[in-house]
């Protein structure tokens, strides 16, 4: 027991203070990813929700290839992939070397695009959870297309929205593990240097396990409040 | 512009691993699968002591990373060889293979048990009531009546789970399990051709999840067929 407590604990050769700096790494990899998710998936449903056809095609090869196809292969496409170009474009100007993109923003990029193509599921259900009426009532106070996205229908949106955005922010959380194999030091990578280097991974991956638990409890209340707060005003049946 | 000669070539190489993938898929699904039939039994009664556990089990093993949970099982079990060689369940924990289909059976069983929780609740209750009226036992009840109406109405989350346990199993090869995404990152590596060995890679998935959508809607279509309409 003091074995583990000096393991983990923040005195000089504790590893937890190393272990709190990589939650926040993947804190910030989630949200960020969650953030250009969301852009994505708000494009995604709005080309599929359109009459057009190439648009409702493109978004739905979006989502089918994205949501069909295992994270970890996504992951090193837009790695080794970006890396590759990178590298040749690196050639051109005499580098001899692999060059690699930074991991950080890759793993945001990875984490939006594979997010992106759940949110837009999500948006696109929400969007046509909304009553007829709304778009109708619109039009009748002449409303621009944008004024009434923005002030109608935008937030009543949300209120179908908000419990798939939830789920789609725990998918997540739990992607942003998977981003450990291309290098970034966050929570999962940290834990696997502490398990390598103190010969006690039961220890390190345990930790980490909880400390994965505990940003999904905290943050699910995020989306527990907001969900509340998008109903406020609305009564319940 | 197209390299259908680096995809002929390639397409075989990825394709191998597709047994791995499909093992890995089957043997967690069917554990999986009866693990969570018992956890979802177990929480029909009301004993505290019996739910309390489980909620505790399905809450860690949705809330944390399921490369987390390979991690533990495989790495973090190792750690106490001597205690598993004592009890000898240590060929288990031994081998990549094992671990890996140990941790995706316990995930798939904690998700699977929520959806076949919400099943069972969905039975309506006159019919267990008309069950019970018929003079007929809870165990009879619970085959004749609740379970094949329960698990038939569970198909279409079921088919979720499938697709997301066929996605799951590209994690088996951070193990060394070399299944079609362990190829895949080695083909990368190999060939510096990342595109190409996604777009392959991609479409065995893709056709993967099409064969098993098809096949689990036309099992739903033959289970409920006065549901189909014209």
């Amino acid at each position: 027991m003091t074995n583990i407590m000096h393991i983990l604990g923040f005195q000089q050769g504790g590893w937890g203070a190393a272990l709190l700096a990589a939650s926040s790494v993947t804190l910030a990899l989630s949200v960020l990813g969650f953030i250009l998710g969301a852009a994505l998936g708000a494009t995604a449903a709005a080309g599929r929700l359109s009459p057009r056809r190439v648009p409702a095609w493109l978004a739905h090869v979006y989502g089918t290839v994205f949501r069909g196809v295992p994270d970890l292969l996504t992951i090193y496409l837009l790695y080794y992939g970006g890396s590759i170009a990178l590298t040749q474009i690196g050639t051109l100007f005499g580098s001899d070397g692999f060059v690699g993109l930074p991991t950080f923003a890759t793993g945001v990029l990875a984490i939006g695009i594979i997010s992106g193509a759940y949110q837009g599921e999500v948006y696109r259900g929400a969007y046509q959870a909304v009553d007829r009426g709304q778009f109708e009532a619109c039009k009748a106070l002449g409303l621009s297309r944008y004024q009434s996205l923005r002030l109608v229908i935008v937030p009543q949106l949300m209120r179908h929205a908000l419990p798939g955005l939830g789920n789609v922010w725990q998918l997540v959380l739990k992607d942003s593990a998977l981003i450990s194999v291309i290098g970034l030091v966050e929570l999962m990578r940290q834990a696997q240097i502490g398990a390598g280097s103190t010969r006690e991974p039961f220890i390190f991956y345990v930790a980490a396990a909880a400390l994965y638990f505990v940003i999904a409890v905290v943050t699910a209340s995020v989306f527990r409040f907001s969900e509340a707060r998008a109903w406020r005003g609305m009564v319940h049946a | 512009m197209i390299d259908f000669a680096f995809f002929l070539e390639i397409i075989p190489v990825l394709l191998a691993g597709l047994p791995l993938t499909l093992l890995l898929t089957t043997a967690s699904m069917v554990i999986g699968f009866f693990l969570a039939l018992l956890l979802a039994l177990a929480q029909q009664g009301n004993r505290r002591i019996v739910i309390w556990p489980i909620r505790a089990f399905v809450a860690v093993f949705r809330g944390t990373p399921l490369l987390v949970q390979i991690f533990l099982i495989y790495y973090g079990l190792g750690q106490f060889r001597p205690s598993l060689q004592a009890i000898g369940i240590w060929w288990l924990f031994r081998e990549p293979y094992w671990c890996a289909i140990v941790a995706l059976s316990l995930n798939e069983a904690a998700y699977g048990s929520e959806i076949l929780r919400g099943a069972i609740k969905a039975v309506p209750r006159g019919l267990t009531e008309a069950a019970t009226a018929s003079g007929m036992s809870k165990l009879l009840t619970l085959r004749l009546i609740v379970l094949p109406l329960a698990l038939r109405n569970a198909i279409p989350n079921y088919t979720n789970e499938i697709i997301l346990m066929v996605k799951g199993t590209s994690l088996a090869s951070i193990i060394t399990l070399m299944e079609i995404t362990g190829i895949a990152q080695g083909l990368i590596s190999q060939t510096y051709r990342a595109v190409e060995v996604f777009v392959a890679a991609g479409a065995i998935y893709l056709a993967l999840n099409f064969a098993i959508i098809s096949a689990l809607n036309a099992l739903e279509t033959r289970l409920t067929p006065y549901r189909v309409r014209a």
